[in-house]
């Protein structure tokens, strides 16, 4: 039983059946790659995953409670964070607030007026941002406007704002997609440190074959909206079907 | 039924004027994504175009009549326009008769002109800028614009009226089969009806028929892309904005009989344009067409007495609570697209 | 000092120090002499400064924070006057009770109008509160008159019960709004040589009020919920994945400045016992989110720069008369007098609209920051000037 159980997943635009029958079960502290051609259905699927769309049949199951019909801020709180494919963060804040707003939303909920409170006060959050900070190699950057920052210092710092909340589950949308291939690596080598630092579960949602063999446990295949194969890295590797997806676009 | 007819009726010129005013709107918002709140001084500089023509032909010189004499026996003073001692005391006189249909011709270069300037020199520099900003640099110019005609004008209505050959009212009973008497209508609101039926009507050919039209649809579908093809997309958004500045000038001529113009009628329609473009659907041309003649009519029957003893102060705030309504059942208004200003 | 930082603490002494000897500072010319036409000390102005100051720091609070444009805050200063003219009417002439419930009237209409609204964001909130707020005014001069008393203003009479003061005073008159029996309208005048200068009880009750509406505004920006609200302006769709309801968020910050303009619109009817419909029109929301704009949205002094600013100036503008002009350029050549007055005119006593719609339009097009933006701007020169190109940018270029 995984911690994230999609069962089923059936979802119609008009005339385009964008994910059919898809069944995919991620098992807790493993690393998890979704990959597939232009038009598999990764996105689509991810969207479910996040309560954005609504599948038409089918059941998403993760830590034992659906999450169908939930908004994103409900399904956060269930404990999945999000990463974007750009950098999704505070650009208004320092780099120190973005990472204490999810502090916040983890111990408060998603709604708390705490209008004349002190935020000296949190001491407990202060430390914990903090640390967070010196896990991704930040502190330096604390009180940076975060906007001004290049894209690699983004994309970390919205890694830090997932990891702070301790998620369960970690999502990643294409996580190195219009990056240079140094920004990539050294996205991989964040994303490794990660694991190794602490227990979590990641899904990836991966374009590029090189970061999908260098970090993923396990794969599935989307092709046409439907699972081709879901395998260890090195068994896809060989696969014909998965060659045969693939033809035309990387083969 | 008749009294049906005649709030439908009554309706018209007033969804006419809405429909014109949010028309220029859209097209502003829909081609530039730029919120206009200076659109509203427009019309009311375009009635003002009215009242500066009717000034001009006015325009006389004294001259003393010997053989009459005045209440105080003093030589009478005679007041003759320009106009008629050049054309002749008939034609000069209904040429002045006509000065309000004639101010359509004097409102056009005008009014673009005065578009091209405010895109030129203002609204070009808010294109990157937050709707907010636009929304407030616009509500400033809007202020300049209505302070500087009230400086020229004065504060108090001017009266223009229509010629003299609209100035009676047609009996649509009469027409319909109906009692005479029970449904007239001022000739003028036809006219204004049949106007802005013109003018939406040219608009919206233009739009579809042009190759202009074409493209500048196309960029207000897909900006960037339009712009990837080697188009200048600036250029012809310009003119969109000369074009716009003339349908709202064009709407507040005509709108000069109607209602005389005084220099905050401006706003008093924005405010309403606005409610009725959101209504429509932000960035939909036909939507502001539909959602302008809607409101208009929907107010004129809310004015009703049956129905105003039904729900008092209705006719008050017809408008606003449909807007309200629309706004939280369909986001995106009668017939907007996806993606307008959303967050 | 009162939970505040070191640098807040210091901007709030300012302003206690400015709102407290504000009838010395504002009245620097000598009676009588040419220049007294540009003091600002009396009773009646100074209260306007400070009332609009409130009802400007409160819209910032909605707008500064979270980037939500209200276009019809006035309905909310507005309802705040009604309600506290039917306290005089039917309680008494305490204001103290009269501003309480024109607090608790604007929160709770601002919560009504606000759940709907916030519904929506951008262009379509702003048209929502625009069409809320015109509503208002509508009805407040149609159905509700009972309420209202419609284009004649709420008035206090001779008739009303004021079960807990009195109908009719001593003297047979109306009687005045007091706080517990001191009359606020009371003023002491001190004559120091050619000075003049007023101390007002209504314009220290106003302060006050200013003092603690300032106070908390502060603290509100300095607390994880301001900062909230800053993340909501920033990026509300990162603000949703990250597990917050972005909703009762925006909410509470309507509410709460909504409640400001209440006790705006409070003071208000307390300074000057009636209430008119005109004082929720649209064009009256356009005035404080100018003052706001103009002093500088989302900080914590720009609104009461704001409000502070465009009330002396419209105040001056529209006394000077042609006159006057004359008799300032009186020293030049007839000609070149009359020229100059000429240019003038257009700007000066009625048209100090004008001249406001283009320092509005000078001010977002090149000073979007506001008023502190520009004495930023302005202390970052001096102080290139003196430290001879010290780095003082702190954000590193992308």
């Amino acid at each position: 039983m995984g911690i994230l159980e999609v069962k089923g997943v059936n979802k119609r635009f008009g005339g385009l059946q964008a994910l059919g029958n898809v069944n995919l079960s991620v098992k807790e502290n493993t690393v998890h790659a979704i990959i597939g051609p232009n038009g598999a259905g990764k996105s689509t699927l991810l969207n479910v995953l996040v309560g954005k769309l609504i599948p038409d049949t089918g059941s998403v199951m993760f830590d034992g409670q659906s999450v169908l019909g939930r908004k994103p801020y409900q399904i956060n709180q269930m404990g999945i964070s999000r990463v974007f494919q750009t950098p999704e963060i505070f650009g208004d804040l320092t780099v120190f607030e973005n990472v204490m707003i999810p502090c916040f939303a983890k111990r408060d909920g998603a709604f708390k007026l705490n209008a004349v409170g002190d935020m000296l006060g949190q001491k407990d959050l202060i430390e914990k941002a903090e640390q967070m900070l010196i896990d991704v190699n930040m502190i330096d950057k604390r009180n940076m406007h975060s906007a001004s920052m290049s894209r690699g210092d983004k994309r970390r710092l919205e890694m830090a704002m997932c990891l702070v909340q301790e998620p369960k589950l970690l999502l990643l949308d294409e996580p190195t997609a219009g990056m240079a291939r140094a920004d990539t690596n050294n996205t991989i080598d964040l994303l490794k440190e990660i694991k190794a630092k602490r227990d979590i579960t990641m899904a990836i949602i991966e374009h590029d074959m090189h970061v999908v063999f260098s970090l993923a446990d396990r794969i599935t295949v989307l092709a046409l909206g439907t699972p081709l194969v879901e395998d260890a890295p090195e068994n896809i590797k060989g696969n014909p079907k998965v060659r045969e997806a693939y033809l035309g676009e990387s083969a | 039924m008749d009294a049906i007819i005649l709030q439908i009726l009554n309706g018209l010129d007033k969804g006419s004027a809405y429909a014109l005013i949010a028309l220029g709107l859209t097209l502003i918002f829909g081609t530039l994504g730029v919120v206009n709140f200076a659109h509203g001084a427009l019309f009311m500089i375009g009635s003002f175009c009215a009242v500066t023509l009717s000034k001009i032909l006015n325009l006389s010189f004294e001259t003393i009549d010997p053989t009459r004499t005045d209440f105080l026996g003093n030589p009478a003073k005679i007041k003759t326009p320009y106009i008629e001692s050049w054309f002749g005391p008939e034609t000069g006189a209904a040429i002045i008769d006509w000065a309000v249909p004639l101010s359509i011709l004097f409102s056009i270069p005008i009014m673009i002109s005065i578009g091209f300037i405010m895109e030129r020199g203002l609204i070009k520099h808010f294109y990157k800028r937050p709707h907010a900003d636009q929304i407030l640099v616009t509500f400033g110019l809007a202020i300049v614009l209505q302070e500087v005609i009230k400086y020229f004008y004065g504060a108090n209505p001017i009266p223009t009226p229509a010629p003299d050959a609209f100035r009676g009212s047609f009996d649509f009973g009469a027409l319909l089969g109906i009692d005479p008497n029970v449904i007239i209508y001022p000739y003028w609101r036809l006219v204004y009806f049949a106007f802005s039926a013109v003018i939406i009507g040219g608009v919206f050919a233009f739009l579809q028929f042009t190759t202009f039209g074409m493209v500048v649809r196309a960029g207000m579908a897909d900006r960037e892309t339009v712009g990837l093809l080697g188009i200048n997309i600036d250029k012809r958004f310009t003119i969109m904005f000369g074009l716009a500045a003339a349908v709202a000038g064009l709407a507040g001529v005509m709108y000069a009989p109607i209602n005389s113009p005084n220099y905050h009628m401006g706003m008093d329609f924005l405010v309403l344009s606005f409610v009725v473009v959101v209504v429509g659907g932000m960035g939909s041309l036909p939507g502001a067409v539909l959602a302008g003649f809607m409101l208009g009519i929907l107010e004129s029957f809310s004015s009703m007495n049956e129905i105003k003893s039904l729900f008092p102060g209705i006719d008050q705030i017809i408008i606003y609570l449909v807007a309200i309504i629309i706004l939280l059942t369909r986001p995106r208004g009668l017939m907007g697209r996806k993606g307008v200003m959303e967050d | 000092m009162l939970g505040l930082t070191k640098k807040d603490a210091t901007l709030l002494l300012v302003v206690a120090v400015l709102a407290l000897c504000a009838p010395f500072i504002l009245n620097p010319f000598p009676e009588g002499s040419a220049m007294a036409q540009f003091n600002a000390g009396y009773p009646d102005l100074m209260q306007r400064f400070v009332i609009f100051g409130i009802f400007a720091i409160g819209f910032n609070i909605l707008f500064g924070l979270t980037g939500y444009l209200s276009f019809g805050h006035a309905a909310f200063l507005g309802v705040g006057s009604y309600s506290a003219v039917w306290m005089f009417k039917l309680l008494s002439m305490n204001v103290i009770p009269a501003i309480m419930l024109s607090v608790i009237v604007s929160g709770l209409f601002a919560l009504l109008i606000g759940f709907v609204s916030l519904r929506r964001s951008g262009i379509y909130f702003s048209i929502l509160t625009l069409a809320f707020a015109q509503m208002s005014f509508n009805l407040a001069y149609s159905v509700l008159t009972p309420i209202t008393n419609g284009e004649t203003g709420l008035q206090l009479t001779l008739q009303d019960p004021r079960v807990l003061g009195q109908s009719v005073s001593e003297t047979g008159g109306i009687p005045v709004t007091s706080l517990f029996g001191i009359e606020l309208r009371s003023t002491y005048q001190m004559d120091l040589g050619a000075w003049l200068f007023q101390f007002n009880v209504g314009y220290y009750l106003c302060a006050v009020m200013l003092l603690l509406a300032f106070y908390l505004a502060i603290r509100i920006f300095r607390s994880p919920f301001g900062m909230m609200l800053r993340a909501i302006k920033s990026n509300q769709h990162r603000v949703n994945y990250t597990g917050l309801n972005p909703r009762p968020y925006t909410l509470a910050a309507f509410v709460i400045s909504g409640m400001y303009a209440g006790l705006a619109g409070g003071l208000m009817a307390s300074m000057d016992p009636l209430a008119g419909a005109e004082r929720m029109q649209w064009t009256a929301s356009g005035e404080v989110v100018l003052m706001t704009i103009l002093g500088g949205a989302g900080t914590l002094i720009g609104p009461v720069l704001g409000a502070g600013f465009i009330k002396y100036f419209e105040n001056i503008f529209s006394k000077i008369n042609d006159n006057v002009l004359h008799g300032w350029f009186s020293l030049l050549p007839d000609g070149l007098e009359n020229l100059i007055v000429g240019v003038l005119h257009p700007f000066i006593g009625k048209g100090w609209h004008l001249t406001l719609g283009i320092l509005f339009m000078l001010v977002v097009i090149f000073l979007p920051g506001g008023l502190v933006e520009g004495g930023q701007r302005i202390a970052r020169l001096f102080r290139r000037g003196k430290a001879d190109q010290t780095d003082t940018t702190t954000k590193p270029a992308e």
